[in-house]
């Protein structure tokens, strides 16, 4: 299954690298609202440092639904996603390899946008790389997966666009609580501990459980 | 269930209620600490155990309508979702009304209010994608999943108060704190009202649900009649 869900990934990555349809157009909304920021209030006083998690993380979630949105609609010409259900891969190889391949996604985003805040609002993000990467990588993982599996509900909806935000944001909430939580506390260089772990289980824990129920239900969604 | 037993269900709801009401307002003292606003507590927890019993009850019958492919489960499943979802605004707007007067503003971005908000945003959705997707057999697949998913939501909500330091109040019911917490009247009163909208939710969910396999009836013979 692993294998399969590598295959996946593969075509997945290498579809998305030759049109750059998704990617390119998530960076450029993701550098837009990080401008659009600076007029929401005073780019330069202190008080961003207690927000920063929550811009980025807000900033995160929005192109990184947009990211995932695409990954079942890139499969719809030519009835693609008909033949890959027929084909041997199982559903949840499926649903592996494209959470993989949108994690992928997301974190490219992220290599861009967080050396670009860093510099525009004048905050070293990068204080604690060891505890940022984990942070990232976690919470990008929560919106990957929930993102996919629900991107694949609703890939036959007349209205996916709108619906996807509808039912993902509330639901990866948990997940980015703890993000915002966690980055606002490395942007001011210190390390998470004591009650703030808290965050940290809550995130994993997320990961835990919507990785194996989404795992579990992937079947029932896609196959008729 | 028939015509005559959902009445009579539904009589003795609306009996059990008025009785409750009368020794909510006539029997039971006002409250030492908060005065007369408590017993909007009356109505409140059963009012979120009502959600909770619904939304659990749609994850089974969503549970069970996948995995039997039976639409009777499907239908269940949604008419305890939209049941729930109207004790869910019931729980939170008397909750607001006792925050205002006790707290004096009427929300606050605690754990427990923010993830009773998500829920009811959650089963919205819930509710919202039903009416976007026309195949009743995708539609039972998906929307039952996302029944699943949303779940979560609600054991959130419910253990909020014991892994975040809230300012919604910490557990006040006995099975919770082992008792001495609640004077014994006032916690029974809290069950007795809880019985008398469970009976009013089964009369609910039983009519909503008879509306839905009859929905359904007539939308097969509509494709039906296309078909030919």
């Amino acid at each position: 299954m692993l294998r399969m869900s590598w295959m996946v990934f593969l075509k997945d990555v290498r579809m998305e690298f030759r049109g750059k349809e998704a990617i390119n157009a998530s960076l450029a909304f993701a550098l837009v609202v990080l401008i659009l920021f600076s007029f929401a209030f005073d780019p330069t006083s202190e008080q961003i440092r207690e927000i920063t998690g929550g811009l980025l993380w807000i900033l995160f979630a929005f192109s990184g639904v947009l990211l995932v949105n695409r990954s079942f609609v890139r499969e719809q010409s030519n009835d693609c996603l008909d033949i890959l259900l027929v084909s041997k891969v199982p559903a949840s190889a499926l649903l592996l390899g494209k959470t993989l391949a949108n994690l992928l996604f997301i974190a490219l985003v992220q290599v861009v946008c967080l050396p670009v805040f860093s510099l525009l609002y004048n905050i070293n993000l990068f204080q604690q790389p060891v505890w940022l990467m984990g942070i990232c990588l976690l919470a990008s993982w929560a919106i990957a997966i929930l993102g996919t599996v629900f991107a694949a509900m609703t890939v036959n909806l007349r209205l996916r666009e709108l619906m996807l935000p509808v039912i993902v944001y509330p639901m990866i909430i948990p997940a980015l609580a703890a993000a915002m939580q966690l980055t606002n506390i490395i942007a001011v260089g210190k390390v998470p501990e004591g009650d703030d772990l808290i965050w940290v289980r809550l995130l994993v824990g997320f990961d835990v459980i919507f990785t194996t129920l989404s795992i579990g239900l992937i079947d029932t969604i896609l196959v008729d | 269930m028939n015509d005559k037993v959902l009445l009579a269900l539904g009589v003795a709801s609306a009996l059990y209620l008025v009785r409750n009401l009368y020794t909510m307002f006539m029997v039971l003292p006002d409250e030492a600490a908060q005065g007369a606003i408590y017993r909007i507590m009356f109505f409140h927890i059963p009012s979120w155990f009502t959600c909770f019993a619904c939304f659990l009850a749609s994850g089974v019958a969503s549970a069970f309508a996948i995995w039997k492919k039976n639409f009777k489960g499907d239908s269940f499943a949604v008419a305890a979702t939209e049941v729930g979802l109207a004790f869910t605004f019931i729980g939170l707007a008397t909750g607001m009304i006792w925050a205002k007067i006790i707290w004096g503003i009427w929300w606050t971005w605690d754990a427990r209010l923010t993830w009773a908000f998500i829920t009811a945003l959650t089963y919205a959705g819930y509710l919202m994608m039903r009416n976007m997707i026309d195949d009743p057999s995708e539609r039972m697949r998906v929307t039952g999943v996302l029944s699943i998913f949303s779940f979560t939501s609600v054991v959130i909500t419910y253990k909020a108060i014991d892994w975040w330091r809230t300012q919604h109040p910490g557990a006040i019911l006995s099975f919770r704190t082992g008792g001495g917490n609640t004077d014994p009247a006032m916690e029974s009163m809290i069950y007795q009202n809880w019985y008398a909208l469970m009976l009013l939710t089964v009369v609910l969910v039983m009519l909503r649900f008879r509306q839905e396999e009859t929905r359904r009836e007539i939308e097969g013979m509509r494709r039906l009649a296309f078909t030919r």
